[in-house]
Order: C-alpha cells, then sequence, then structure tokens
C-alpha cells in the first residue's frame, strides 16, 4: 500500500490491484458516511452505433447480482436510512451510498460485489431498453433539450462530447446484451475504479475492510481511451460561427453561443472560470452558476434590460477540451436577435477591458463561499474528492480557491480574447414555428 | 443516533422579540457557514382566486428595492461576501432562507430584514419582475409534468385557494398592479406568528442581537383570517385531460385530498405513502409499474400536509402508448393497499426507512433547520425528534390500510393526464 497525502485531512493510497483509495474524514450535525466509487469511463469513449452504451450500463449495475439481486439492495439501504444512486457523465461513470455511520459496510459490500458480478440478464436489458427509451423522449419533450443536442453535435462532430450521455434513438432501439456485456468486461475493475469515503468512520476498521473486499478483485487489462484520441472541440480557422437554428411548439425562445475552451487541468481553465463568475454568476465547483447572478454583467445587461426572462455562462471542468457556453431564455415578445446581439455586445466588452477590481473581488469570495458550503455534505466531499482524481487531480480540488484567488484582470482579458472568438463559436437558436 | 445530540429542547436556544416573532438557534461550529430560515405572516391562502400568483410576485418585488438600498445595492453587498437569499411566498406563509459564512451573518440579517421592513416596490421592477415570471409561466404550461399537476389541483381542490398554483396563471398575473402589491403586503405581510431559524456557527445570542436589530421594530399587524370552503372528497373517477402538441412523453397525476399536517392520522398516511411509492424505488409502485411491467420512466407517489388537508398523488412519466396499461398497474397497486394488510415485514421496512433516514436529514444546516421550522411552524413540540420512532413504530397495518382506503381508491380519485395527441 502506497500512501500519497497531498495535505493532512485528505488520505490517498493504492491498492496491489490498481485500485485508488480516497478517504477524507468529515464531522457534520449527525454522523454520516458516504461511499462513492467511480469508473474512469463515460459517454466519450463512445461512437456510432453505439452511443448510450455506458449510461445503460450504468443502468444494469442496479439490475443486481447473484449474492445481491434485483431490488434487494435498494431496499437493504433503504432500510438503513441510508439512500443510493448512479450517474453517468461524458467523462466518468459513479455510484454511491450515503448512510449513518454505522451502516457503511454494507455499502461497501455492494459496490465491491457488483464491480465484477452484475448479471446482465437479458430480460433485464429489455426492461432497460423500454426505461431509457422513455427517459430519453422525457427529454426531448423539452426544446431547450433539442437544441442542446444539436448544438453539441455540432461543436463536437469528431469527439465523443458530441453525442448525449443518453446517447441517440436508433442506437438504443439497436443495442445488444452482448455489447452491454464487453463495456462492462473492458471498462469495470479495480484499477480503472476510485473508491471514496467521507464522513464518520474509523480509518483503521475502514481500510482494513476495503483491503479485504475490493483487494480480492482482479484487475483488467488496460483500457483503452478512445475518447482523447479523438481530439478537440470542432472550431480553429473557421470563416464565422457555425449556426443551428431549430424550431418546434414550444412558446419560449432560447439562444446560446459555444466556444471550444480547454480541460480542467489546462493553465487557463481557472481565469476562464472566473470570467464565467463576472458574466454569468458565482460558479461552483462544477462550473455551473450557484449563488451571486444578480450583480452578473448578462444578469444586468441582458436580464435587466427586459431582453431575458434568464441568462447565464457556464464552463464545467472536463476530462478533454470542453466548451465556454453562454445562453438565454428569451423573454416573451423580444427577438432573439436582439438577446443574441446583447450577448455578442459582453463578450465583445469582456475581450476588450479587463473587469474591475469589485468584480475580480467578488468572484474570490463568492468561490470560497461556495467551496465551504459545498464541502458540508458528506456526500459532496465524496463527489469531488472522486471527480477531481477522474477529470483533474487532487490538488485541482484542495488548491481550487487559491487558484482563483491567484487569477489576475489581465489574466481574465487575455483568455476572453483568446477563447470568445466570432469566427469559431457555434451558436444555437431555437424559436417557435411560425413566429 | 443518540437522543442527546437530536436537536430539540435541551439545545435549541429559544428568544422571543417584542413583536412576537420567535427564534430558535442550534449552534454548529462543523462549517464556518450559517443558514438562517423562517416564515413570517402572508402566503397564496390571502389572495383571491382572480390574483393568483400576487402573494408570490409581492414576495419577488419586495427584494428589488428598500428606502434605503437598491435592488443593485441589496445584490451588490450579499454576493459580494457570497452570501444569499431569497424571499417566497408559499401558501400559508412568506418564507425567508438565507446562507453565509459565518462572519457575514450579520450582514446578512441586516439586508434580509431590510427587504421585510422596508420594500418601496419600484414600479419599473414590478414590470420586470412580471415579465421574468410570465416568460417561465409560458414554459409551464408548455411542461406536460406541470400541466398535469395544474389540472389535477383544479380538480381536487375546486373553489379552495390550493386550487391555483402559487406562481399564479398567466392572465392573473399580466392584470396585477403595483398597487396591488403594496396593499397586499400592508395588508398581510408582517411578524404575526412568524418564527425564524438559525443554524450554524454563530450564537444565540449573537442571533438575537442581530434580529432585536433588523425585526424588532417590524409591528405585528394582525393575522387575516381565511375562511376555507371545506375540501371534498372526491366522489368517483375524474379525469381531466390536456394535448400539448409535440410532446413525445405523457405525464399523468393521480389521486387525491387527504390529511393535515396535525391530523392524528398523518403518520399512518406518510408510512402508507411510502410503502406506496417512496421505499427502495419507488416503492410498490417503482417496483410493479417501472421494474417489472416497464410501463414508466418514473412512477411514485408523494404526499403534502400543512395548515389544510394535502394532496396525495402518484405520479408517472410514461409513452403515451402506455398511458392505459400505467393506470391500470397503479389502480392494482391503490387496490392493494387500501384492500389488504401490508405484510408485517414490509412495514417494518418502510417504518425503519422512516426513522433510519433521521441523520441523512440532519447532517446539514439546511436540512436541521428545515426540521425545526416544521416542528414549530407545525406546532410538533421541540421534543418531537425524541418522540419520532416511537410515532412512526406505533402505526399498524391496520391504519395504514384504512388511510389508504380513506384517501386514495382505485374508484373515486382525479386524474390528470398531459402529453401529445397520440394517446387521446
Amino acid at each position: 500500500m502506497t500512501r500519497l497525502s497531498p495535505d493532512n485531512s485528505v488520505l490517498r493510497y493504492r491498492l496491489a490491484n490498481g485500485l485508488t483509495v480516497l478517504l477524507r474524514a468529515t464531522a457534520g450535525h449527525a454522523p454520516v458516511a458516504s461511499l462513492w466509487v467511480w469508473y474512469r469511463v463515460g459517454s466519450r469513449v463512445e461512437r456510432r452505433p453505439q452511443t448510450g452504451l455506458t449510461h445503460w450500463v450504468e443502468h444494469m449495475l442496479f439490475r443486481g447480482t447473484e449474492r445481491f439481486p434485483g431490488s434487494s439492495v435498494h431496499k437493504m439501504v433503504a432500510r438503513l436510512g441510508g439512500v443510493r444512486n448512479g450517474m453517468t457523465s461524458s467523462d466518468y461513470t459513479v455510484y454511491y451510498e450515503t448512510l449513518p455511520a454505522g451502516e457503511l459496510d454494507t455499502a461497501l459490500q455492494i459496490e465491491a460485489d457488483r464491480m465484477v458480478n452484475a448479471r446482465f440478464d437479458s430480460e433485464d436489458v429489455e426492461a432497460e431498453r423500454t426505461i431509457i427509451l422513455a427517459e430519453r423522449a422525457g427529454r426531448e419533450n423539452s426544446a431547450a433539450y433539442r437544441l442542446r443536442e444539436q448544438v453539441m453535435a455540432a461543436a463536437f462532430p469528431a469527439h465523443g462530447y458530441g453525442h448525449p450521455v443518453i446517447g441517440y434513438g436508433d442506437d438504443l432501439q439497436r443495442i445488444t446484451r452482448d455489447e452491454l456485456w464487453q463495456h462492462y468486461q473492458q471498462n469495470y475493475g479495480p484499477d480503472n475504479a476510485v473508491v471514496v469515503v467521507a464522513g464518520s468512520f474509523a480509518p483503521d476498521w475502514l481500510m482494513a475492510r476495503i483491503e479485504q473486499l475490493f483487494g480480492v478483485v482482479p484487475p483488467r487489462r488496460a483500457i483503452n481511451d478512445t475518447g482523447s484520441a479523438a481530439g478537440r472541440p470542432s472550431g480553429q480557422a473557421r470563416n464565422g460561427p457555425i449556426v443551428v437554428q431549430l424550431t418546434g411548439p414550444e412558446p419560449t425562445a432560447h439562444v446560446q453561443i459555444l466556444f471550444p475552451a480547454v480541460d480542467a487541468l489546462d493553465d487557463d481553465y481557472f481565469p476562464l472560470l472566473v470570467l464565467d463568475s463576472i458574466l454569468g454568476g458565482a460558479s461552483n465547483l462544477g462550473g455551473t452558476g450557484g449563488a451571486g447572478f444578480r450583480t452578473s454583467r448578462l444578469y444586468r445587461n441582458v436580464v435587466q434590460t427586459e431582453l431575458a426572462a434568464s441568462a447565464g455562462s457556464s464552463m464545467r471542468p472536463t476530462a478533454d477540451p470542453y466548451l465556454f457556453t453562454v445562453g438565454a431564455t428569451v423573454r416573451h415578445g423580444v427577438e432573439p436577435e436582439r438577446v443574441l446581439d446583447a450577448l455578442w455586445t459582453e463578450i465583445e466588452t469582456a475581450r476588450q477591458s479587463v473587469p474591475t477590481d469589485s468584480e475580480l473581488m467578488r468572484a474570490v469570495k463568492q468561490t470560497r463561499a461556495q467551496f465551504i458550503f459545498g464541502s458540508e455534505r458528506a456526500s459532496s466531499q465524496g463527489y469531488w474528492l472522486g471527480f477531481s482524481e477522474i477529470v483533474a487531480d487532487l490538488p485541482w480540488l484542495l488548491e481550487f480557491p487559491d487558484r482563483v484567488a491567484a487569477v489576475t484582470a489581465a489574466d481574465v482579458q487575455r483568455v476572453a480574447d483568446r477563447y470568445l472568438q466570432r469566427d469559431i463559436a457555434i451558436v444555437g437558436q431555437y424559436a417557435p414555428a411560425g413566429a | 443516533m443518540k437522543s442527546n445530540s437530536l436537536p430539540g429542547p435541551d439545545n435549541i436556544y429559544q428568544a422571543t422579540l417584542d413583536n412576537g416573532l420567535r427564534v430558535f438557534v442550534l449552534e454548529n461550529h462543523a462549517s464556518p457557514s450559517v443558514v438562517i430560515n423562517g416564515y413570517v405572516a402572508g402566503g397564496a391562502v390571502y389572495e383571491a382566486a382572480a390574483q393568483a400568483g400576487l402573494a408570490s410576485m409581492t414576495a419577488a418585488v419586495m427584494r428589488r428595492g428598500t428606502k434605503t438600498r437598491s435592488f443593485e445595492a441589496i445584490n451588490e453587498q450579499v454576493e459580494a461576501v457570497g452570501a444569499s437569499f431569497s424571499i417566497y411566498s408559499g401558501r400559508h406563509a412568506i418564507g425567508i432562507d438565507g446562507k453565509a459564512l459565518a462572519e457575514d451573518f450579520a450582514l446578512l440579517v441586516d439586508v434580509v430584514s431590510d427587504v421585510l421592513v422596508n420594500p418601496v416596490f419600484p414600479a419599473e421592477y414590478v414590470e420586470r419582475v412580471r415579465g421574468q415570471r410570465l416568460t417561465h409561466l409560458q414554459e409551464r404550461d408548455n411542461d406536460t409534468r406541470s400541466v398535469a399537476s395544474l389540472l389535477f389541483r383544479q380538480a381536487v381542490y375546486d373553489g379552495h385557494p390550493y386550487s391555483w398554483p402559487v406562481d399564479g396563471l398567466h392572465e392573473t398575473v399580466a392584470a396585477l398592479t403595483r398597487e396591488d402589491l403594496t396593499s397586499y403586503y400592508q395588508r398581510n405581510i408582517s411578524p404575526a406568528g412568524g418564527a425564524i431559524v438559525v443554524v450554524g456557527a454563530v450564537t444565540g445570542d449573537a442571533v438575537l442581537r442581530a434580529l432585536e436589530a433588523g425585526l424588532g421594530g417590524w409591528q405585528a399587524g394582525s393575522l387575516p383570517a381565511v375562511q376555507y370552503p371545506p375540501v371534498k372528497p372526491v366522489p368517483s373517477v375524474l379525469r381531466r385531460e390536456q394535448v400539448l402538441p409535440g410532446k413525445v412523453q405523457t405525464d399523468i397525476v393521480l389521486g387525491g385530498p387527504a390529511v393535515r399536517r396535525s391530523d392524528p392520522e398523518y403518520d399512518a398516511v406518510r408510512l402508507a405513502n411510502t410503502v406506496l411509492g417512496r421505499f427502495g424505488m419507488m416503492g410498490r409502485l417503482g417496483e410493479n409499474v417501472r421494474e417489472q411491467h416497464g410501463l414508466a420512466y418514473y412512477a411514485y407517489s408523494s404526499v403534502a400536509a400543512s395548515k389544510e388537508p394535502g394532496a396525495w398523488e402518484v405520479i408517472a412519466g410514461v409513452n403515451p402508448a402506455n398511458v392505459e396499461r400505467c393506470l391500470e398497474a397503479v389502480n392494482e397497486e391503490l387496490a392493494r393497499l387500501a384492500n389488504e394488510l401490508v405484510p408485517e415485514e414490509e412495514l417494518g421496512d418502510s417504518k425503519a426507512l422512516l426513522t433510519g433516514s433521521l441523520p441523512l436529514r440532519l447532517e446539514t444546516n439546511e436540512g436541521v433547520a428545515d426540521t425545526i421550522l416544521d416542528m414549530v411552524w407545525y406546532e410538533l413540540g421541540l421534543d418531537y425528534l425524541h418522540r419520532y420512532a416511537d410515532m412512526v413504530n406505533s402505526v399498524t397495518a391496520e391504519q395504514v390500510r384504512a388511510v389508504a382506503s380513506d384517501y386514495l381508491r382505485p374508484d373515486a380519485h382525479v386524474v390528470a393526464i398531459a402529453g401529445p395527441e397520440a394517446q387521446m
């Protein structure tokens, strides 16, 4: 066992079979512990005609094993007063249980078991096909979702970020049980996983138990990472933005502008995150709006001016280079073009002038507050520790507030000028049909 | 959880301001942050049906400016320190929610108090807020889930203030005037009957000083009396449908009115609901409608209980082709719950969930503050959490069967359906 402790509060080590373990003791009002098991596989590794494979595999892991069949696990965890779920993103798949602290052992047993023993019965595969197609239908009910899907496809014509995590409908109709099984075999194993526990626990007991339960799981072979190979977002050196226009029956118009940007570990990530705070409101660690949006430039200049009902920006931290996005929900009765013009005006301002000291100071303090608020739950600790291990690295998380504080006004203008270029943008517009 | 660590009369600091506003504080230094939560007089039940959304819009415009602070100044002060707060209308109260780092708690209380006591309702903001709200209402009215919910409420609560949504309807919000807002504020919003709960890295004395300074001079009006028409049981199956062209999923809300939070049957209703649509993965509904039949992406149940009887409802999102089969499967489950005793083991599971999940509910400042505010608002007693496990465990299978048979019947409920043309 190797111990790598970047700071005193987090214990990081690796088991002989390649499993990475991260432990952090925290204290809330009530003794709770949260287990997160992360796999380095997300929808970015998928290609046509297998989009949606990773998310579907996640669903199959809730269908049970020989030892813990079907829905028995949900009942077991619920009986203990716990909650559990799973999530698939473009960069990872993750499963968690959060329980009263004394019940952690049950969660460890469940996760060690399903790391390699999920059943993938054909009947279950078909039931999940129906459920996932219904989940997709639910999303397609929203115009904003349909627009997002087309805009992302335009932004990433060759990279796995270009298709939705849930997959395209025709692929979901086609995918077979054996493809799902093979995807599981290739990607699930201790050498492609990170186990995180945060909350109240006895460290010696926990380390021994993780060794006992996860240490015996044999490693898989090396895993191909096709995600990074397929390169960067679409874009560089075009003569104008790509424009995606969509119409439909929903009466509310939406506009968005996407710019190819960077991954979480890029030196420009933190300046872009501060730019995001200034334009769209304070960001949490996930690069999406948290508190503080009413002092943001988009709120003052696009919402307050009665052009949009809401507006925002985002700079998600990702493993491969991603996007800087600004967008707005158009106010009823306003031409979407006017809102787009207003967004472009804000973008040009950001490129041509440095932010004020008070904007910068606000972004730093807001980030610090968000960082503290986001660390209060055992489950959010477990989430952010594992997330940073997969998508970036531990220092990225532990130094987050300091790295934000180190960003200068000149940095913000420099990244705005470099990345927010009209010629490489992707512009998405949804308008009601016949308007 | 040891009972001595539960929020209760031993560790909750209590005080009352001169205007009657009650204050409850639980100190916790695990994180350098503080949460404030509270209710004061107001709410959608004090608005007329023709002015649906008035209370909610009044609360929204309150934070758009005070006698001494512009909207910009309010935002600058609060956001500069990474804090946040909202003033919103519920059905029976005006709600206050805020969060700050402990070092900025006094500032947050100062701003929140100013918004509550000294709002000036700037005319231009009435229009701005209206415009934003109308756009969001338009989106809501094109969302299958929300539309099914609206149809359901109209049918279940016909003639009762619960029949309209708190955020109002397009035509009523469009017609509200600034005078409607100011007069609603003057007549209804005051500290009368209110309570403020603060949880986090701050002492009771410090909270009391800050609240005295901010809200101590706020005059309590008298609580306006509301005559509620009786909430009638649904006599038979009432079906309401609305077509939303271009959609690919249909949403269903099915159920009827049940109990008040103060009704003795409340614990049995909550337990029955846990069995039906919550335990494990959405209870019996999750298992038999979603898992076994693959009929729905989600199918679960929820129960609300407030000062007036809340709705007990089954909620499902389905492929339009599966609506009737899904309704059949749901009705089978309602019949089973109303006709057969829940086996002891299954009942024990749901009881274990309700009692065992307390640590998760109480993990954060927000969770503790919500729980204390509930105990105060519904007069459950500050020792409620100490009695909680016994209350849940004493509910019998026959009580569960009886409440299901009284309130959620396959032959007497409202079923509201919103989706594309195909199904109809």
